[in-house]
């Protein structure tokens, strides 16, 4: 084979780019036990719940910046290694190996979605790094293991307040829920309000499923109206729950619609429009909130995204700060050291609410449930643990 | 009774999108006999030509109007047109002689690179599609609810299936297309210019692929970059049900498929939906294997 001069050299110069692209990842790990505290982040900054992922990696990011304005942890810097999962299955597992292995970080936060929290939560346990989840709330996140905790309530919980909410604020008797059987958080909620809605005396006029992804739900709205509910739950993410909204309200379909905290991001409306209001959804967090420290924390956010903080950004910041709360009290960043202090939290004052870790290690805190009003969402109430 | 007619209505509209999917898949294989697997990628590609081009065209013909929505389609068909005979040019045509594997795989490649290609130039969250069509209220017969947006759906797939019925059996290159798929060497000879025949071709299924986008960006305005691969998969699968190679087949093929996905998912569960159209596919090829309305070949050994 003959190669020209030009090729042989473009080949040289590729392959010399290559090397030095290989040497940094390598140098990393030397200075890894040096003058920062390495912590790692999985985020879903891209794919179909990128709102999430953006919103908690942002809040993350401003508690990051405010410990290190503070000084630090431990006299040292905080350095944030993030990474993004793409929205896609398999692809926690690999970056979070990543992060552990090359990256020798010192505790995980993430994710939003519990499927994928509980993609990661084994390898962290495995190698007994903390992990805490923003805002993951199925119960088997933190059930992997004693090294898994949350900032957040659980869908038993939450499942139980809207059962509530629907009967007794919204009077509804009869109702419909329509699950996404690809989400563990979809299934799980679904089944804790359907529990909670027929405790209170109530009936479940309908079941569907649709899948994650779907665009297409004419179908089972059509079977729902058929039943004539008086209310539908659709506990999924506010990709599909837009579209469900606006199919509804074509079909003629007038009866409200409600949800959990997978609804709250601004791609909601933008998607759903006025097909959305005097909908309504639990959450854990309102900007409306007129408590000093979520006013303090809204300010901040605001100064520095130019966006009002979502739940998950409150809980992205909770979860850093947390984090380093522990790591503060143990004077330490070894896993078991963190996680004991972690395990020990009580009536740490986040943002979102006082978080006390349970001996599950979940977090018991109260939620807030919001409604559609105008395109924005309005808060309604406060329901405490 | 009237929930099964609306079924049926929820039915029809997904399916004639796949439909409109299915003919581009179908022309491809009636051509060149390999199935063009970026096709659902042009597809997706259709819905972002007019997320962008949409504010652009809002200049002139200010939205959401019927125009105005007519007027994005169209261009948005003209830029996926030039971009499938762009595929055809760089990535199929230079492996015109080569054996039918290696443009599969060649399909597939391109089929990934336009899906990540996407992903990068896009973003991978998903867009909103703007609203570029009014949406009228929706319309009461009976208990059956009936909105602007199937109707519409229904109404441009039936205008462009006839419109393709013209161009396949009324025109010189309709002609010379059949001719090419009847036997390209024969038709070579004859003075028929295979390599124009190819390229319209795929600019025709490109151009139906990108209305279908369109099409469903306005019922499902919610749009990202790997939006085309399921859709894209269906279509195939109308593709053959309905007898590959064949155009009425594809619609009919699109229709089936859609009509069934619904009504599994409306009476039985969606969890079983895929399952059981691709179980409808599996009994149709058995019964007949060339397909609802595909000849039989015979192979010579």
């Amino acid at each position: 084979m003959k190669i020209r001069h030009g090729q042989f050299f473009l080949a040289a110069l590729a392959a010399a780019f290559f090397l030095t692209g290989c040497n940094k990842p390598s140098a990393a790990p030397g200075a890894g036990g040096g003058d920062v505290i390495k912590v790692g982040e999985f985020a879903s900054l891209t794919g179909s719940e990128a709102t999430f992922g953006q919103s908690s990696h942002n809040g993350t990011q401003l508690a990051m910046d405010e410990l290190n304005a503070a000084g630090g942890l431990l006299g040292k810097k905080i350095q944030l290694l993030t990474e993004d999962d793409q929205s896609q299955a398999g692809q926690s597992a690999t970056v979070v190996r990543k992060l552990i292995s090359s990256d020798e970080v010192v505790a995980i936060l993430g994710e939003v979605a519990s499927s994928r929290s509980l993609e990661a939560a084994p390898i962290c346990q495995q190698n007994k790094i903390p992990m805490i989840s923003p805002s993951s709330t199925n119960p088997k996140v933190t059930e992997t293991g004693d090294y898994i905790f949350r900032v957040c309530f659980i869908d038993p919980f939450q499942g139980t307040v809207m059962a509530n909410f629907a009967q007794k604020t919204l009077k509804l008797q009869n109702v419909a829920v329509l699950t996404d059987v690809k989400s563990d958080y979809s299934v799980g909620l679904a089944k804790f309000f359907k529990e909670g809605f027929l405790a209170g005396g109530g009936k479940i006029a309908a079941e569907q499923n649709y899948s994650g992804g779907d665009k297409d739900f004419n179908a089972q709205l059509t079977s729902i109206k058929a039943v004539n509910p008086d209310g539908i739950f659709v506990p999924g993410y506010y990709t599909e729950v837009g579209l469900i909204a606006l199919q509804a309200k074509q079909l003629g379909i007038t009866i409200p619609i409600f949800g959990g905290d997978g609804w709250e991001s601004s791609s909601l409306v933008s998607i759903g429009g006025a097909a959305l209001e005097g909908d309504y959804f639990s959450t854990h967090f309102s900007p409306q909130d007129t408590t000093p420290a979520v006013q303090n924390f809204v300010k901040k956010y605001e100064a520095k995204f130019k966006d009002a903080p979502d739940a998950m950004a409150a809980l992205g910041y909770d979860s850093a700060m947390m984090l380093a709360d522990a790591i503060k009290k143990t004077g330490a960043t070894d896993g078991p050291k963190v996680r004991d202090a972690l395990a020990g939290e009580k009536d740490f004052p986040g943002v979102s609410g006082n978080i006390t870790i349970d001996a599950s290690r979940n977090a018991s805190k109260p939620a807030v449930i919001l409604e559609i009003k105008n395109g924005a969402f309005q808060y309604v109430q406060t329901v405490a643990p | 009774m009237t929930e099964f007619l609306q079924q049926l209505i929820n039915g029809l509209a997904f399916g004639s999108i796949l439909a409109l999917i299915a003919i581009g898949y179908t022309m491809v294989y009636g051509i060149l006999r390999f199935i063009n697997f970026a096709h659902g990628d042009i597809f997706m590609l259709g819905a972002f030509a007019g997320f962008y081009l949409a504010p652009k065209i809002a200049t002139v013909f200010p939205m959401p109007s019927i125009v105005g929505a007519l007027a994005v389609m169209i261009v948005s068909m003209a830029v996926c047109a030039a971009l499938g005979v762009l595929i055809e040019r760089l990535a199929y045509r230079p492996l015109r002689k080569r054996p039918k594997l290696t443009v599969l795989i060649t399909a597939i490649g391109v089929s990934l690179f336009i899906e990540y290609a996407g992903q990068f130039f896009f973003g991978a969250a998903p867009k909103k599609f703007p609203d570029i069509l009014p949406v009228l209220p929706v319309t009461k017969l009976g208990g059956l609810s009936l909105n602007s947006n199937q109707i519409i759906v229904l109404a441009v797939t039936l205008i462009l299936l006839v419109a393709l019925r013209f161009i396949v059996m009324k025109t010189k290159m309709g002609t010379a297309m059949r001719a090419v798929s009847f036997n390209p060497e024969a038709a070579a000879l004859m003075g028929v210019n295979t390599d124009v025949v190819i390229s319209f071709t795929f600019a025709l299924g490109s151009a139906l692929a990108a209305a279908a986008g369109i099409l469903w960006a306005i019922n499902y305005p919610s749009i990202d970059p790997l939006m085309g691969i399921l859709p894209g998969l269906k279509a195939f699968v109308a593709a053959v049900l309905g007898g590959i190679g064949n155009l009425p087949g594809a619609a009919l093929g699109g229709i089936i498929i859609g009509v069934t996905e619904t009504l599994v998912s409306g009476y039985i569960s969606s969890t079983y939906r895929d399952a059981i159209a691709f179980a409808v596919l599996i009994l149709i090829l058995l019964v007949k294997p060339s397909g609802l309305l595909g000849k039989k070949e015979i192979e010579k050994v």
